[in-house]
C-alpha cells in the first residue's frame, strides 16, 4: 500500500500544491498571450483595426489589396559585392518575382495618382538563399514603432455615419504624435509620379548590409526608374488606368530601375525609418532590374507569398528599427488569413494583362 | 523477479531536457504570435531550431522508449487510470513530433524560406507551396499547440498527485532518487 496521509492538514496542504503548478502554468501561459496586456499591440488588434478602417480581406491582402504580379531579372553591377555578401549583388540574371500594388486595403478602389503605391520583389538566385522586399514610393515613413501604426490604423477608423473616416481624428493624429511631423509633411509635398513605370520605390526602413570579413554598413534602398519621369496628369475616367498603362508599357518593352543604395551619413537615425536622411549621403548602384511579364494576380506567381522583409538572405541583416518586425509579424497574419478564405476575382484581371497578340488569338 | 523501479538514466535526462524545452517553446510560441516587437523577429528565430531539436529528441526519445524497459505504474492503481496514464504518454510523444513537422510543414507549405541556423542553414521544404494548406497548418499549428499545453498541465497535476497524494514512487521513477522509502508501490507487477 502506498503510504497514506498523515491528517486532514497535510492533505489540504498537499493538494493545494498539486492543483498550484499546473494553475501558475496556465496564468503564465495567459499573459504570454496578452491576456493580462490589454494594451499590447498584438497582430490580431493590428488585423481588426485595418479591417475598421476599411480593408476587404475575403482573400486580399489586407492592405496593397490591388495589385498586379510581374517577372523578371536582376543584374548585379558588383559595386555593393564589397559592402554585402549576398549572392544577388555578384550574380547576374537573379530570376525575380513581383507584384506593383495600391497601398489600400480595398482590391477594387478606383486608381488615384495620389495614392501610394508599391513595388514588392522576390529575387531567387538559383544557388543561394532568396531574399524578399517591399517598397512604397512616398520617401520616409510617418511612422516609429507598432504604437504609432496602431494609433493611425485607429484615427482611419471608417465612421458608420458618413462612410468615411473622420478627418478632425486624422488630424488629431499628428497633434498626438508631433515627432511624426516631418514626414508627415515630407509625404504631402512630395512628387508624384505619372504612373507605376515612372516611380521610384523605397525600403523606408534601414537594413544593414555584411560585407564577407563581417563589417556592417547601414543602408536604406530604392528603386529608381530608368524610364523618362512624368509628374502626374489628370485622372482619367478608367478606373484601372495606372495599371493598364503599367500592362501596356511592359508588354511594349521591359521596365527597368536601378537598385540605388544609400550609405547611412554620420548622422542619420538607422533605427527610425520616419527621419529623413541627409541629402549628401553616399549612394552606390548596385545592379538593375529588369520586369518584362505581367500576370494578373488570378493564377499569377505573386498571389501566394507575402513579401515578409525579414526574408532575408545571408549578407543583409535587420537594422533595430521597430516597423520591420512589425511588417514581419503583420505580413504573415494577413498571409495567414486571406490564404484560408475564398477570394473574388481581381481588378486586374487576366483578360487585362493577356499580351495583345494571346487576346487577338482567343478572338480569331 | 527483477523490478524495475526507475526510468534509466537516458530516459530522464530526455525526459526533463524536453520538459523544459517545450514549456518554453510553448511560451515563446504564444507570447510572439500575440505581439509585432521588439522581440518577434528573435522569438521567431528562436522557436525554428529549438522545435527541430525538440523533434530529433522526441524521435531519439521514442527509439529508446521502445528499446528500454519503463517501471510499470502500481499494481493496485485502478485500470482506467492506467489506461488514461498510457494513453496520455502515447498522446504526449505523438504531440512532441507533429508539432514540429506542422510548423516545418506549414512554412513549406507558405512558401516561405525556413532558416534553421543564422541565414545560411536552410530547412528544404517538407510540403509543396501550397496556400490553402499553409493557411489549414497554420491553424492546426495553434490547436496542437494548446492541446499539447492542456495535456502538460494535466500530466504535471497527475505526476504531483503520483507524488504529494498517492506517495506511490511514480513521481521518483522519473525525478530519480532511487528507492526513498515511499517507492514502495512501484514495480509490483502482477
Ligand atoms: C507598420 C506599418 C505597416 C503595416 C502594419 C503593414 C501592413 C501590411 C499588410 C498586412 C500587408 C499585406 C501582406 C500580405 O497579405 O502578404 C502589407 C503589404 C505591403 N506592405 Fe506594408 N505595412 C506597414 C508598413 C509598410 C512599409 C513601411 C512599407 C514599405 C517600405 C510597406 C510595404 C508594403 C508592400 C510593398 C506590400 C505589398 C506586398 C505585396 O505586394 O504582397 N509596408 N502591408
Ligand atoms: C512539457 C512537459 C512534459 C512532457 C512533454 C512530458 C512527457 C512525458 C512522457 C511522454 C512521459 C512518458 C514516459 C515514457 O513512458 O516514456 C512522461 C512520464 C513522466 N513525467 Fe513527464 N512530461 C513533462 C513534464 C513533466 C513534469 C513537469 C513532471 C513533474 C512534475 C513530469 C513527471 C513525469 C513522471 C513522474 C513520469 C512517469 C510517469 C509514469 O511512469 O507513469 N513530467 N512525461
Ligand atoms: C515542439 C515544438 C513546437 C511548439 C511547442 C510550438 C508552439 C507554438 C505556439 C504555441 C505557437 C503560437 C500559436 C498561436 O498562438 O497561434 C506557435 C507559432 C508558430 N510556430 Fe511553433 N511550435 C513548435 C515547433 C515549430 C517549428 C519546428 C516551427 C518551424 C520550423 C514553428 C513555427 C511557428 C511559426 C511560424 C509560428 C507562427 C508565428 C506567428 O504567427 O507570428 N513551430 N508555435
Amino acid at each position: 500500500m502506498a503510504t497514506k496521509s498523515s491528517g486532514p492538514p497535510g492533505v489540504a496542504l498537499r493538494w493545494a500544491g498539486v492543483v498550484a503548478a499546473p494553475a501558475a502554468l496556465a496564468l503564465g501561459f495567459l499573459w504570454a498571450g496578452g491576456g493580462f496586456s490589454p494594451h499590447r499591440v498584438t497582430q490580431d488588434r493590428l488585423m481588426s483595426e485595418m479591417h475598421a478602417s476599411g480593408s476587404y480581406g475575403h482573400g486580399f491582402r489586407r492592405r496593397h489589396a490591388k495589385g498586379v504580379c510581374v517577372g523578371g531579372w536582376f543584374d548585379a553591377s558588383g559595386t555593393a559585392a564589397h559592402l554585402s555578401d549576398a549572392a544577388v549583388f555578384r550574380e547576374r540574371h537573379v530570376p525575380v518575382v513581383g507584384r506593383f500594388a495600391l497601398a489600400v486595403g480595398q482590391p477594387d478602389v478606383a486608381d488615384n495618382p495620389a495614392t501610394v503605391r508599391s513595388m514588392a520583389l522576390r529575387f531567387m538566385p538559383p544557388d543561394a538563399p532568396e531574399w524578399r522586399t517591399g517598397m512604397n514610393d512616398p520617401p520616409v515613413l510617418a511612422l516609429r514603432d507598432a504604437r504609432d501604426a496602431s494609433d493611425q490604423f485607429l484615427t482611419q477608423r471608417i465612421d458608420p455615419s458618413t462612410g468615411k473616416p473622420d478627418p478632425a481624428s486624422m488630424n488629431g493624429f499628428l497633434t498626438n504624435h508631433p515627432w511624426l511631423q516631418k514626414a508627415a509633411d515630407e509625404i504631402a509635398h512630395r512628387f508624384v509620379s505619372s504612373g507605376f513605370a515612372d516611380d521610384t520605390y523605397h525600403s523606408l526602413d534601414s537594413f544593414l548590409l555584411v560585407a564577407s570579413d563581417g563589417a556592417k554598413t547601414p543602408v536604406r534602398w530604392a528603386m529608381v526608374p530608368a524610364q523618362s519621369v512624368a509628374p502626374a496628369d489628370e485622372r482619367t475616367g478608367d478606373p484601372n488606368y495606372l495599371f493598364r498603362n503599367l500592362v501596356a508599357e511592359i508588354h511594349e518593352h521591359p521596365l527597368q530601375w536601378h537598385l540605388m543604395m544609400t550609405l547611412a551619413g554620420a548622422h542619420d537615425a538607422v533605427d527610425d525609418p520616419s527621419q529623413i536622411w541627409a541629402d549628401d549621403d553616399r549612394q552606390i548602384d548596385a545592379g538593375t532590374l529588369t520586369l518584362a511579364t505581367v500576370e494578373s494576380e488570378d493564377g499569377g506567381p505573386c498571389t501566394g507569398i507575402s513579401f515578409d522583409p525579414l526574408a532575408l538572405p545571408p549578407g543583409i541583416v535587420p537594422s533595430a528599427d521597430p516597423i520591420l518586425q512589425v511588417r514581419s509579424a503583420a505580413y504573415m497574419r494577413s498571409f495567414f488569413l486571406r490564404s484560408g478564405e475564398t477570394r473574388g476575382p481581381s481588378a486586374v484581371s487576366p483578360v487585362m494583362t493577356a499580351t495583345p497578340g494571346q487576346v487577338e488569338g482567343k478572338r480569331s | 523477479m527483477n523490478v524495475i523501479t526507475q526510468f534509466s538514466l537516458l530516459s530522464r535526462v530526455l525526459h526533463w531536457l524536453m520538459a523544459a524545452s517545450i514549456l518554453v517553446m510553448l511560451f515563446i510560441g504564444l507570447f510572439m504570435a500575440s505581439s509585432v516587437g521588439p522581440h518577434y523577429h528573435r522569438l521567431v528565430t528562436i522557436h525554428r531550431p529549438l522545435g527541430i531539436a525538440i523533434l530529433v529528441l522526441a524521435l531519439l526519445r521514442l527509439a529508446n522508449r521502445l528499446r528500454t524497459p519503463a517501471p510499470l505504474l502500481p499494481a493496485e492503481f485502478p485500470p482506467l487510470l492506467k489506461l488514461a496514464a498510457r494513453a496520455s504518454h502515447v498522446l504526449l510523444y505523438m504531440l512532441m513530433i507533429a508539432l514540429p513537422l506542422v510548423g516545418w510543414g506549414m512554412l513549406s507549405a507558405g512558401g516561405y524560406p525556413i532558416p534553421l541556423w543564422g541565414q545560411s542553414v536552410l530547412l528544404p521544404p517538407i510540403l509543396p507551396h501550397d496556400p490553402t494548406m499553409w493557411a489549414w497548418l497554420r491553424s492546426a499549428h495553434t490547436v496542437l499547440a494548446f492541446a499539447l499545453f492542456g495535456l502538460v498541465l494535466a500530466h504535471i497535476g497527475a505526476a504531483l498527485f503520483h507524488g504529494l497524494i498517492r506517495r506511490d514512487g511514480v513521481l521518483q521513477s522519473m525525478t530519480g532518487g532511487g528507492n526513498t522509502s515511499n517507492a514502495t508501490g512501484i514495480g509490483k507487477t502482477s
